[in-house]
């Protein structure tokens, strides 16, 4: 799976949740949940459906390091690879 | 035979469009069953129908708007024709709304059935975009772009209102709430370190459709305060409180490009915590899908309005007529906390009460809330 599939997954995921906000539109090094106005519960959606997506655990005292669309992008390929 | 009447949804509601017509004439319908499903400022809510019987005829047509109390079928229950207006039991007569000259009427949409996303339909709700009227592609569905794209198009027409039909719910709802409701405010400072930890714990073996999260916690705190607080749960109409049986919590949710409402989680005290944390995920999503049960919205007895964590500190809550209470909870956050004589660093929220000073007073209300902070220290009883 490449970088490119997984920024294309992560975008399917996040347009679920916030229909109205375009990956286009948003600073991907900035804080996921303040770029796309997603509280805690549309995290844990989004977490729950990438968990899902790609077969990872995905759990909670990782949640750190998910902090930014980029930040997650890397997450994803290092648990991924 | 009687009548089922376009039901009122709220203090804020004076009208509803019908969107479908969910059992077709001569088709039996059971108490429970949904019958049909109205396009309200919230969204789409679907409409349970709380007799037995058969459906004989539907007397308002698909797309259709006409104001609270309007017969919208008939059904053959097997009894004797009552008059129309006694038939409908759940319904309240609506109480006039002040407000209601100054709202701008929703634009009455053409009959036809239309396909449309859920995003689609909550936008147009809230801005007040009669969704039949849009032009359709064959086949497809009418989505938020398209929505979005007719709103630009199209400015409103009205700007000297310049508030969305969203907007103008929550108006009429608060400035009732304002005129009539003798708010009291209280606030308390809770330390959620036990809350927190607990959470954490239960959450680390577990799969995130699993996990919960803290709101869960407060639902199940306040719902067994409530029970030795029982006049901060119910409804104050007609000067009368009758106190509800059951804490049926109204979680307050902040719907994508603002606005929000307050739909119910129905006996908190009955449900186990993982239960509870599933209907509240569900209740969310179909809230954000801009689709929900009338129920949920006129049988909440008390509301909750969490901030979240990406909040503030506190705030103090309008009351939902005809409720009697609302409760907060602010931000946590670390700050210095003395525990036996030192100062340590300690992750701290701030609960907030306001209540009807007609039903309750601030004795018992700091005793609601002090029995609220007692069961957060006990997460693992909740």
């Amino acid at each position: 799976m490449t970088r490119d599939d997984i920024e294309q997954a992560l975008g399917e995921e996040l347009a679920r949740i916030a229909p109205d906000i375009s990956l286009g539109e948003i600073d991907r090094s900035e804080d996921l949940r303040d770029e796309f106005d997603i509280d805690s519960i549309d995290f844990l959606n989004l977490v729950t459906a990438l968990a899902k997506r790609f077969g990872l655990d995905m759990p909670e005292t990782d949640y750190g390091e998910m902090d930014s669309f980029n930040h997650l992008a890397d997450y994803l390929m290092a648990h991924l690879s | 035979m009687s009548a089922f009447l376009m039901p009122s949804l709220g203090a804020d509601m004076e009208a509803g469009t019908l969107i479908e017509q969910a059992i077709a004439p001569g088709q039996p319908v059971s108490r429970g069953d949904i019958i049909a499903v109205v396009e309200t400022q919230k969204g789409a809510i679907e409409i349970e129908c709380y007799e037995s019987g058969t459906v004989t005829e539907w007397l308002v047509a698909i797309g259709e708007r006409v104001p609270v109390g309007t017969p919208l079928a008939r059904i053959d229950t097997g009894e004797a024709a009552e008059p129309v207006a006694a038939a409908s039991k759940p319904v309240p007569p609506p109480e006039p709304v002040e407000m209601e000259q100054a709202l701008k009427p929703l634009p009455v949409s053409t009959g036809a059935r239309v396909l449309a996303s859920p995003a689609a339909r909550r936008l147009a709700a809230k801005e007040g975009v009669d969704i039949s009227a849009l032009p359709v592609t064959p086949g497809q569905p009418i989505r938020h772009a398209d929505v979005a794209a007719h709103l630009k198009a199209a400015p409103d027409p009205e700007p000297h209102t310049g508030l969305s039909a969203m907007r103008q719910a929550i108006a009429a709802a608060m400035s009732r709430s304002k005129r009539e409701i003798p708010h009291f405010y209280l606030t308390h400072q809770v330390e959620m370190t036990a809350l927190t930890d607990f959470i954490a714990e239960v959450n680390a073996g577990r799969a995130p459709e699993d996990r919960l999260l803290p709101p869960v916690f407060y639902l199940r705190a306040i719902a067994r305060a409530l029970q030795k607080y029982p006049e901060f749960n119910g409804h104050f109409e007609k000067g009368t409180f009758s106190p509800a049986g059951a804490a049926n919590i109204g979680l307050a949710i902040a719907l994508r490009g603002g606005g929000l409402v307050a739909p119910a989680l129905f006996d908190v005290s009955a449900q186990e915590r993982d239960e509870l944390m599933a209907q509240m995920r569900d209740l969310i999503g179909r809230v954000r899908a801009g689709r929900f049960k009338a129920r949920e919205l006129s049988e909440a007895t008390i509301t909750l309005t969490s901030l979240g964590d990406r909040g503030v500190d506190g705030l103090f809550g309008v009351i939902y007529p005809p409720q009697v209470a609302i409760v907060g909870i602010g931000t946590p956050a670390l700050r210095p906390w003395v525990v036996a004589g030192e100062v340590v660093s300690r992750q701290i929220a701030t609960l907030t009460l306001a209540a009807d000073h007609r039903v309750g007073d601030g004795h018992r209300g700091a005793l609601f809330l002090r029995a609220i902070d007692r069961f957060l220290q006990e997460p693992e009883t909740l």
